[in-house]
């Protein structure tokens, strides 16, 4: 195995950093600007993250280039077509961070109704001693409306469901067995909900699917929470909207151009702001770690992968 | 004249209602909204400290029937003798350690209070200050916003909530919408109450100590007595191990501070999520440094639904209570 070349094009944790390091021989991307032909020939596996993966031109470089096997659940970075084409397997971190994404959700929506960040920043400063705290909105009993009703949209809905929260959803069919609402386009689904939740896959398709049209839906007593991608929020459009007061909120775990956040955002009090911490436990990125490793052991044994895409 | 005499006319209609008097912040009076606000011949509007009102309308004293209360106001002896006409207490709280129920009962006065109206809120409260501490999201959107240059990489990892052992203090109305919001994370519920609840099924310890030892978190939803007084002290604290969280969101004085403080200090705890503390407002510069710690400025109940409910609980209680009619959320 040590024999291997496999590409590292993105940092991860340590644990499979030195574990990929053992079992195979790694080259990280950003030591090589310039990837020498001997080694580009020898690399028969890709390991990337939500923000690099391989795009066609990385594909190309690589002649040798089996499996693509992502430390993450979103693909987007990843030219799914071009793998398909030239018969390179790829992989994902499905179920591990579902649950983890989905607890981070509702912590998202608490924290932004009920202005937990804010208060704690208050007592801190001693302003209790001056006043209380003014009155903020209940979470209890609030519609949400979630965009995409995957293994992460329907763990969102159950955990909702404990605070009495009415659900629905948008997705690009309806479920037929699911008990919760379906809105047969997001407009609709931001129209009647108080909080949008966007839990699907970046593809084309749902590229800005967070637009100023939605927003307005949302309106001034609406709220926004992504822990999608970035990409998936008109985010101009978005700090347009917050700063007009035509949003009542957003919590946002995602941005555009991370870890770029717009300025705009640091002043404004009906924010919560994360530096992409979704699948930031210490449990699941080893079980992360885990499946990326697990399936370029099966991969490489001729076995069945663990957790395949392409 | 007829000025004079509309106004006559006004104070006679008011001093022909029935009387309340308000012990409560500055501000209290607004808890009466329209139209109970009509109703009552409504005393110490200014929220003057009650024996400084007393002392100077002396004459009054006798005929007041109902007192309106915040939490935090004590209903002390002292206060009930000097109105030997009381027969009602309303306190615009859940708790009710501030009103000597004892003393009550003896003199036959009723005490009202919040009900079901915060529970909800509160229990919102518990898990959102839960999820903050493990999960570190007021930490880290702190850090963002003062721009520390932290690459987004070393920002520490948290813990997730699915799964976790959660012992909670006080199956109450607030511990029981605890567990049920925790119940759809697929945390393992148990519990300690001063008896084992006949319809529960979740696991009873009859100690804190057992409770913390088959536990990652406390959630402390109990109401504050002699026998809990300081009762999650330090070897409450060890039992829950390093890494344990505790998060109180019923009375600061459940929790041995200084105990708190030096298990910190030694590693001994993991976190917690505190909304109210044994001194309040709380102004302790030791517990402003600590990271791992959430604050909240006793805002358990206080959204604008809570506030708009308990505006209208403590008018229809006050007016039940002069139309003879049962009281709505009777404590005693």
């Amino acid at each position: 195995m040590e024999s291997i070349g496999v590409l590292l094009v993105a940092q991860v944790i340590p644990y499979l950093e030195q574990e990929l390091e053992k079992r195979y021989k790694l080259f990280r991307v950003w030591e090589y600007p310039q990837l020498p032909i001997e080694h580009a020939n020898s690399i028969r596996a890709v390991v990337g993250n939500a923000s690099a993966g391989a795009n066609a031109a990385l594909i190309e470089a690589l002649p040798k280039l089996e499996i693509v096997s992502s430390f993450s659940v979103g693909v987007d970075m990843i030219d799914l077509d071009t793998c398909k084409e030239k018969g390179i397997r790829v992989t994902n971190t499905p179920d591990v961070l579902t649950e983890e994404v989905a607890d981070l959700s509702i912590g998202l929506m608490l924290a932004l109704l009920r202005r937990i960040c804010q208060c704690d920043r208050y007592v801190r400063a001693g302003n209790w001693k001056k006043g209380d705290f003014k009155l903020t909105t209940k979470f209890s009993g609030k519609t949400v409306g979630i965009i995409g009703l995957g293994r992460i949209g329907e763990a969102v809905a159950k955990r909702a469901e404990g605070f009495n929260c009415p659900i629905c959803y948008y997705s690009r069919t309806e479920k037929r067995d699911s008990k919760y609402k379906y809105y047969p386009n997001v407009v609709e689904l931001a129209s009647n909900c108080d909080i949008l939740v966007v839990a699907c896959p970046l593809t084309k398709e749902t590229h800005h699917i967070i637009n100023r049209e939605v927003i307005n839906a949302l309106g001034p007593k609406g709220y926004l929470i992504n822990i999608g991608r970035g990409k998936h929020v008109d985010e101009a459009e978005l700090v347009s909207a917050l700063q007009d007061g035509r949003l009542g909120g957003a919590g946002l775990d995602v941005f555009e151009n991370e870890p770029v956040v717009p300025e705009e955002l640091f002043g404004l009090e009906n924010v919560v702001l994360l530096p992409h911490v979704g699948s930031g436990t210490i449990e699941t990125r080893h079980a992360m770690a885990d499946l990326v490793l697990g399936n370029l052991e099966a991969h490489f044994l001729g076995k069945p992968l663990l957790t395949p895409l392409v | 004249m007829a000025d004079r005499s509309t106004n006559e006319e006004q104070s006679q209609s008011i001093i022909n209602l029935p009387k309340v008097l308000l012990h409560g912040p500055p501000g209290f009076s607004s808890l009466l909204q329209p139209p109970y606000s009509l109703k009552f011949h409504i005393l110490n509007n200014a929220s003057l400290p009650l024996h400084h009102f007393l002392a100077n309308h002396a004459h009054l004293c006798s005929s007041v029937a109902a007192v309106l209360c915040d939490g935090g106001y004590p209903i002390t002896t002292d206060l009930l003798s000097l109105l030997p006409s009381l027969r009602l207490v309303v306190t615009s709280s859940a708790g009710t350690d501030h009103v000597d129920l004892e003393e009550c009962r003896r003199r036959g006065v009723r005490v009202a209070g919040a009900g079901n109206i915060f529970s909800q809120d509160v229990a919102d409260l518990a898990v959102a200050l839960l999820i903050d501490v493990i999960m570190k999201i007021s930490a880290a959107d702190g850090c963002l916003r003062k721009r520390h240059g932290l690459s987004w990489r070393d920002f520490p990892l948290g813990s997730k909530l699915t799964g976790k052992k959660v012992g909670i203090v006080g199956l109450g109305k607030i511990g029981l919408e605890v567990a049920h919001r925790l119940e759809a994370f697929d945390c393992m519920i148990s519990y300690n109450s001063r008896s084992k609840k006949p319809f529960v099924s979740y696991p009873f310890y009859s100690s804190v100590v057992e409770l913390a030892t088959n536990s990652n978190v406390l959630v402390l939803c109990c109401a504050l007595n002699d026998q809990t007084r300081q009762m999650i002290n330090r070897e409450v604290m060890l039992a829950l191990g390093k890494g344990g969280v505790i998060v109180n969101v019923a009375r600061g004085a459940l929790i041995d501070e200084k105990d708190l403080l030096r298990c910190w200090l030694e590693g001994e705890i993991g976190g917690a999520g505190l909304d109210v503390f044994e001194n309040e407002p709380l102004d302790c510069e030791e517990l402003f440094s600590l990271d791992n710690v959430v604050l909240s400025p006793h805002a358990g109940f206080s959204t604008l639904e809570s506030y708009i409910g308990i505006c209208q609980l403590v008018g229809r209680n006050l007016e039940a209570f002069f139309s003879n009619k049962p009281l709505i959320s009777p404590v005693i």
